[in-house]
């Protein structure tokens, strides 16, 4: 169900905002309106959409309106034009009474420098949105301290941000937007002044906190591996205009154009590529019907010396190596069940590639890629690295 | 001649129009002024009387216990405030400190009482800074005799037409750096309490105000010092106190009598202005 819905927004900055904004609509490039008006585009003719309880990530470098984009959505910026929706409410129509309403309940906000209040206790910010609301002091103060609790920062409820470290104070802005209860939750670069370490360390609290909350988020991040590591989908943004929309995978291996390739090209591959993109079609035999000669010839013809066993239905029911085969053939053997073994290993098709890497280093065999007992594919060493290496963007070679 | 050159305009008569604005002013407002005459007459006086009642050296020793306790249990200022006051009140002049001490007082908190509002407005609005600015720079060049006149026009001499000058020479820190202060509050924050759906008053109570109070204090503390240099001046109108002593010692030339009378200014000064200064401390 969509939460949020941008139509068409725009935001102008500077003077001669209604001559740029017909520009706009002329579907002048921003260079040229620049040029004939003096005005700055922020935004340009955005149009997305965010699922309930999806983490929708927009990434972009500085300057490349992400943050005005966010800004956009509960209107600390007024958008130019266009029109925003939440939960089917035109909130760039709202008054101000009617704004706040919003802000009180529906949406709360993550800052990159932790938006912290220096003069209020930890507690005291937990608070701040229920208390601006009106909730009565003792309701608030149970609220803010469970909210304080589930961070693990019950014990500092007393101190001053000042006193504690980064990653902390941002635990308790998350704290105190979490405190107010909201459905949608808008974090501008929230973990980008933090060190590398505790930057993971908190996205991980963040995707377990989404699998217990199921909060409709959206994330701002110049970081294209935190992007691929917490977003659902991703909107890659590129001087005020949304170049791609679409899960990180999506992005990888199929990128809009240069713009996206280039920032793709130094990503860990094998955290976000599945194993689905690097697997090739088996060399497979019917367990059933087929014997030690069929098994022979085949692997004779695709020059392996492995082959994967299946039956009717495409089961997976094992291997037969080479030398097994050669020898049950000496015997004079019919059936392929005497050196049938069952000892690959198998993975479901979704699995990220970073984690079959230490197994398939340990196994003198391939992986074979099942999914609901179908053969699917197998994983060979040489063809995983490849598709962790190929910068070209068409990461998989199934489809060769 | 270049001189000549301007010559054809002829000489505009300012000077005029400000008087009979003046006097239009002193003709419509007059019973207003009359009222503030004699209620800030009244007020001022009762409020020097009650000092009187405290015996002097029952007020050095609050005083110095305050200066104490405002310093982080110091000696300094408190050591320095029995010494400096005894010696006002060795030389006769403790009736003429607590004059200072009540135009002082209450040309200060009228300033603020104007001045904190005024900053806010123009820490809110552009178009209220531009206007206001150019005020307040008026205010702050213009020399502080100049406001005796219009003064005394409106409330004839004595302590109240003081007050009125002072509070007029020694608003503009109090309105400029509420204003800066509040200018200063990072926008993160600012936005972080829009984004929680804060009011304006709320975020103002809550957010500006807190963070804005010790460039507030600053300018307060500058306002009760100009307030202080006014003294001098004000009694030129008849305005009781310290000030009073010097001006008679200039009059007459008496070198001793106006030494001991600025002494005695300048210690009240520095008490003040540690006092005051002491008052802003951050707590986070």
């Amino acid at each position: 169900m969509e939460k949020i819905k941008v139509e068409h927004v725009t935001k102008i900055f500077g003077k001669h905002i209604n001559a740029a904004m017909k520009l706009v609509e002329q579907k002048k490039s921003k260079t040229e309106i620049l040029k004939e008006t003096g005005a700055t585009i922020g935004v340009y003719d955005a149009n997305f959409t965010v699922n309930e309880g999806e983490i929708f990530v927009i990434m972009g470098l500085s300057g490349s309106g992400k943050s005005t984009l966010i800004r956009l959505l509960n209107r600390l910026i007024d958008p130019t034009n266009g029109n925003i929706y939440i939960d089917g409410q035109n909130i760039s129509k709202l008054n101000k009474k009617e704004l706040r309403k919003i802000r009180r309940d529906k949406m709360s906000m993550v800052f990159q420098n932790f938006g912290l209040f220096p003069h209020r206790t930890i507690l005291q910010n937990t608070e701040y949105g229920l208390e601006i609301k009106g909730v009565p002091k003792e309701e608030r103060r149970l609220k803010a301290e469970k909210a304080l609790d589930n961070a693990g920062l019950l014990p500092y409820k007393d101190q001053y941000p000042s006193q504690l470290s980064g990653g902390m104070q941002q635990r308790v802005g998350l704290a105190r937007a979490l405190a107010n209860d909201p459905d949608i939750l808008l974090m501008d670069e929230a973990f980008s002044a933090l060190d590398p370490l505790i930057r993971k360390e908190m996205q991980d609290e963040l995707l377990d906190l989404q699998q217990r909350m199921k909060k409709t988020i959206v994330f701002i991040t110049h970081d294209l591996n935190e992007a691929l590591r917490i977003g659902d989908r991703i909107a890659l943004m590129k001087d005020g205009e949304i170049i791609q929309i679409g899960t990180g995978e999506e992005i990888l291996t199929n990128p809009a154009n240069d713009y996206v390739r280039s920032f793709t090209e130094d990503v860990d591959r094998s955290k976000v590529l599945t194993v689905e993109n690097a697997m090739i079609r088996p060399v497979s035999i019917n367990v059933e019907a087929d014997g030690p000669k069929v098994a022979l010839q085949l692997m004779r013809e695709e020059k392996v010396s492995v082959i994967l066993a299946v039956d009717k239905q495409r089961n997976f029911k094992g291997y037969i190596t080479a030398n097994d085969a050669l020898e049950a053939s000496k015997r004079g053997e019919r059936h392929l069940h005497g050196i049938l073994r069952n000892d690959m290993q198998t993975v479901p098709p979704d699995t990220l590639i970073q984690d079959v890497l230490g197994p398939m280093s340990d196994s003198p065999t391939p992986i074979a890629v099942v999914e609901n007992g179908k053969l699917l594919g197998v994983l060979i060493r040489g063809v995983v690295i490849e598709t962790l290496s190929s910068s070209n963007g068409n990461g998989g070679v199934d489809d060769e | 001649m270049m001189n000549k050159m301007l010559d054809f305009i002829p000489s505009l008569p300012v000077a005029d129009w400000v008087e009979t604005f003046m006097d239009l002013l002193t003709d419509n407002f007059a019973s207003m002024f009359s009222f503030i005459q004699k209620w800030g007459k009244n007020s001022m006086e009762s409020f020097t009387d009650l000092l009187l009642l405290i015996p002097p050296i029952l007020f050095i020793l609050i005083v110095a216990i305050i200066a104490f306790f405002a310093t982080k249990k110091k000696f300094g200022l408190a050591v320095f405030t029995i010494v400096g006051l005894t010696f006002i009140y060795n030389q006769d002049l403790w009736k003429e400190l607590m004059n200072t001490v009540t135009l002082v007082v209450f040309s200060s908190i009228i300033a603020i009482i104007i001045g904190i509002p005024i900053g806010i407005l123009m820490s809110k609005s552009n178009v209220a800074e531009n206007i206001i600015k150019p005020i307040l720079d008026f205010m702050q060049t213009m020399p502080g005799f100049v406001y005796l006149i219009p003064a005394v026009a409106f409330f004839g001499i004595g302590v109240v037409p003081g007050v009125f000058a002072s509070v007029i020479f020694a608003l503009p820190p109090t309105v400029r750096f509420t204003n800066l202060g509040i200018r200063q509050v990072p926008k993160e924050l600012v936005e972080a309490a829009d984004s929680y759906g804060s009011t304006g008053w709320q975020k103002l109570y809550k957010l500006e105000l807190p963070l804005a109070k010790s460039t507030i204090m600053a300018g307060i503390n500058q306002t009760v010092l100009l307030s202080l240099s006014m003294v001098v001046i004000a009694s030129m109108i008849g305005a009781p106190g310290l000030g009073r002593d010097v001006l008679s010692a200039l009059q007459r030339a008496q070198v001793g009598n106006g030494f001991v009378a600025g002494i005695s200014l300048v210690i009240f000064a520095i008490i003040i202005d540690r006092l005051t200064q002491s008052l802003n401390k951050k707590k986070y």
